[in-house]
Order: C-alpha cells, then structure tokens, then sequence
C-alpha cells in the first residue's frame, strides 16, 4: 500500500471528489503514540479497541445492509432463468476476483463526491461516504455480497425443488413458499453466507484503504490498524494483540459458517 | 367431475399425444415405463405446461395453448401426491397436514382430526416426519392432499417402495378416503394387484398416446393380472392388447382399434 501514500493518494482521493484531511500528511500516517505495551499484556489501548469496535460495527452493518437483498439474489438466481442471469451472475461474483485495490478504485469512481451517483446520494438523502464508516460500510458490503448470494444461491439449489411444487399444488403462492419452504430448509446455508460476510468484512483491507482511507477512530478497521501498528517502532505488540484478535474471530466466523453447512447437508438428506 | 384433455407434449425424444375424458371415481393410469404417466399427471396439476392443446376441469379451464392459459398449479384445486411423499422435512405430522387447508381454524382442526382418525395417523399427529415409516408417510402425504379439499386428486405410484402387506394394508385407507371424500382419483402404478383392487376404469397408454379406456371386467381380471404377474409378464404387450379388446368392455381410439383387430 505504499505507492498510495502521501501526494498520489491525495491525489486519488481528489480526482474522484473526495476532500483530503488536513489534519493528516497521509491516510497511512503511522500513529505517533506509544505502542510499547507487552503482547502478554492483557490491557488493550485506546486505538486498538476503538479499531476493533469499527470492524464489528462495520461488519455487523454490512450484514444488515447485504442480507435482504443477497438473499433475494440468491434466490432468483437459484430458482429462476432470465435473461442476462448469467451476466447478473458474474457481475455479482466480480469482488470475488478482482483486487480489493481495484474494488474500491471502482467505488471511489462511482460513489465520489464529485460523480453523479455521489452528488445525488448527498443532495438527495444527504449519504456521504467521505471518510466515514458508512463509506466503510459500503465497501464491506460490496466485498461480502458475493459471498453471501453464492452460499444462498448453492443452499436453495440442495432443497429439491419439488418441495417447492408440493406447496404450491397444496395452494401456497411464491411469498408464502418463499417464507415457509424455502427460507427454512435453506436456512443454515444463508446463515452459513451471512457469517461468512460478516467474516469478509473484519478481514476488508484493500478497498476499504484506499475508498475511505485508514483514520483511527473512523474507518480504521483491526485491518488497518495492524498494517498502521507495524509501521510503528515498538508497536509491533498492538499489531499481535490484533492479529489474534481477527484470527480467533475469523476461525470462529469458519467454524460456524462449517457447522451451519453440514447441517444444511444433513438436512437435505432427510427426505421426507 | 369431468375433465377433458387434448394435450401434446414433445422434447428431445419424448412425444405424448393424449386425447381424452375422465370422470368421476378412481382411474387408474397405465403403460409401460418412460410412456408419460407422471408427466401427464404433472401437466393436469400444472407441474409441466404442455406444448399445445387444451385440459378442462369442468368449468374450469387450466390449460389452453390458444388463449395462452396456464393457470398455477396453486390456482387449479388440484391434489398431488408424489411417488416419495414429499412430506415437509421441517414440520411436524400435523403442520404438513395442515399447510393446505383453508376455512376457520375451528373448521380446519375439526376437519385435520377426521382425517387424521379415518387414516389412524392421530398419534402421530406431533411426530417429525423424518422418523415415520413408509406405510405412515404415504398415508400423511394422501391426508395432506385430501385437507386441502381439491376437486380432483392425482396419486403418483403411491405404492412404490413399500411392501406386499403394508400396499394390502394402505389399500382400504384410499378406498375408505374415496367413500368419504368422493374426491375423484387419478392413480398410476405399475402393481397391476393394487390397481385392480381399487380403480373403476383404467386408461392404457401405449407408445406415447392413449391406446384404451374404459371399465375392467372384474370376472376376467385373473387372465390380465397374469399378463403382468404371471409368466407371460407384461412385455407382451400385443397379448394383453388382443386380451382387453376381447375380455374387457375399453373403448379404443379408431386408428389403435383397427391396428388391434
């Protein structure tokens, strides 16, 4: 992340309408405090617990924001044949594989103050995404999306969709199916991809860096804040405190998303 | 109960030609494997839209290529049950029970727990689904589609998998259902045993088109079980043909009966 220090990012940030700080020589200025507490030490510092409330609190609000609408994608995607759903698809699915760096150029070039969408977001419903955790936010949710609509979309594709047949001879239209069929047999699996988005944004570091910057106390996420602690002298217990931190939640982000799926497995073996 | 069927359906290699009407009682649903039983059934409940033709439920058109009519399998008051149940594997006896029916629920419990006796599944009614047998499935699966109160009601193979004494066994729930419903039933099976205990007309297709209809001879049934049964079995189709038209009072398209003749 180098290269985007300093006057390149400043740069960056202007062309796509984005006021620099004044307050901060770069986005990825080391934080000058001090760092020297021991990696045992249990005690956590100012920074490092305001970077892990921003990641929950970001993480928790990209589930919020993604779920009804992921769910629903994965749903049309599984169940229905329309034109352009392959492209719908791959759209979707780009996050996935293209570099985090490019996904948040693309939404800095998109969500800008100074593009269309941005300008009207912020006349309109007054939604700024400038260096701020909403912006964070909408980075984590256009990261984790993918991973949600795929695990809902493979979960409503294991239940056999003559269950689906069944209500509706039994006299049950699609909303009422949806809600009592299909949410429930699929279940685990959507939970399992809510889980895993939830996980993909604690983990969010590229395109959240470069759309809405690493400012402690406002978008550095634990992310950003162990890449900010290893350019510290002497931080570098912060960094590990962090580290452990994001692993212990990721793991138990996997192993739930795991647990959830063999569930849904077992579930779709029972036939009834 | 009339309905009237003038269907075709073609894809890949597969080509069903069915042209007839059925009326009240319990018609069986005959032919050899892969002839287009079940898909016929899927298209009366509005599973599978036809590439052309015309399927009329008394008043009530379901399917009309001409005018573009398909309406919703949810819309046609008309019952299915499939060949493995389809039981709901998240709900209980009773919640799978109860997903069609309609009315007050003073009404619909009152109505749950008749059927529920008629077919001796009450003491299953809070089971899980999941953990019934077979014979107990299939009779969750008949009250299902009963309580759901359609005009018509299509059985798929319901028979399939399950052994000589428990289909002996299920028999006379269906027969019982039928005097108390009088909801008219379609039933294919391949047990030509079980058929022929239950069904009042019998409708034969034959290379993907209706080869006869009409009333068995029940004096003459042993001689057509043992086409199927016995050491003729039912690959010889053109002595079970020769013996319908001789023995049993079918009625015969006029290109099939001439060829038969």
């Amino acid at each position: 992340m180098a290269y985007l220090c300093g006057s390149e990012a400043g740069q960056l940030f202007s062309d796509a309408g984005f006021t620099t700080l004044s307050h901060t020589d770069s986005i990825f200025s080391a934080d000058k405090n001090n760092h020297s507490s021991s990696f045992l030490s249990p005690t956590f510092d100012v920074d490092e617990w305001k970077a892990f409330l921003i990641s929950v609190k970001v993480a928790a609000a990209c589930v919020l924001v993604v779920a009804t609408p992921g769910i629903l994608l994965g749903y049309l995607l599984a169940t229905r044949s329309f034109p352009g759903r392959s492209l719908v698809n791959a759209c979707v699915h780009l996050p996935l594989v293209i570099p985090p760096v490019v996904t948040g150029y693309l939404a800095l070039s998109i969500f800008g103050k100074n593009t269309p969408i941005g300008s009207f977001l912020e006349k309109t419903f007054g939604i700024s995404f400038a260096f701020n955790c909403v912006g964070a936010i909408l980075v984590a949710a256009i990261m984790g999306f993918p991973l949600l609509v795929r695990s809902v979309k493979t979960a409503v594709e294991m239940v056999d969709r003559r269950y689906r047949f069944a209500a509706n001879i039994l006299g049950a239209g699609p909303v009422r199916t949806f809600f009592t069929i299909t949410l429930p047999l699929a279940g685990p699996g959507i939970l399992a991809g809510l889980v895993l988005a939830f996980a993909r944004s604690l983990g969010e570091f590229g395109a959240t860096a470069v759309f809405v910057g690493n400012i402690p106390g406002e978008t550095q996420t634990l992310s950003l804040a162990i890449y900010n602690f290893m350019q510290i002298p002497g931080a570098e217990s912060s960094a590990m405190r962090l580290v452990v931190i994001s692993t212990v939640i990721s793991l138990a982000a996997m192993l739930a998303s795991e647990l959830l799926l063999q569930r849904m497995t077992k579930f779709s073996r029972v036939r009834a | 109960m009339n309905l009237d069927i003038d269907i075709q359906i073609q894809h890949d290699d597969f080509n069903l030609r069915f042209k007839g009407c059925l009326t009240n009682g319990i018609t069986g649903l005959f032919g050899p494997s892969g002839v287009g039983k079940t898909t016929l059934l899927h298209c009366i409940a509005g599973l599978v839209r036809p590439n052309q033709g015309r399927i009329v439920l008394d008043e009530n058109v379901l399917y009309d290529s001409l005018s573009h009519r398909h309406l919703p399998p949810r819309k046609r008051q008309v019952g299915l049950v499939f060949q493995d149940h389809l039981l709901f594997p998240h709900m209980t006896v009773e919640k799978n029970l109860a997903y069609g029916q309609k009315g007050s629920r003073r009404k619909r419990k009152q109505k749950l727990c008749e059927v529920a006796e008629l077919l001796e599944i009450i003491s299953l009614l809070k089971r899980n689904v999941s953990t019934l047998s077979g014979g107990e499935k299939q009779r969750v699966a008949l009250g299902r589609a009963i309580l759901a109160r359609p005009d018509l009601l299509l059985l798929d193979e319901p028979f399939t998998g399950l052994d000589r004494r428990l289909k002996q066994q299920l028999i006379p729930y269906l027969k019982r259902l039928y005097e108390k419903t009088h909801i008219p039933m379609i039933l294919v099976s391949h047990d030509p045993e079980t058929m022929m205990d239950l069904v009042e007309e019998m409708i034969f297709l034959e290379n993907g088109k209706l080869f006869a209809q009409g009333a068995l001879n029940r004096s003459k049934q042993s001689k057509l079980l043992g086409f199927f049964c016995g050491s003729e079995k039912a690959h010889n189709f053109q002595k079970m043909r020769n013996h319908l038209i001789k023995n049993h009072s079918l009625q015969f398209p006029v290109e099939e009966k001439a060829k038969a003749i």
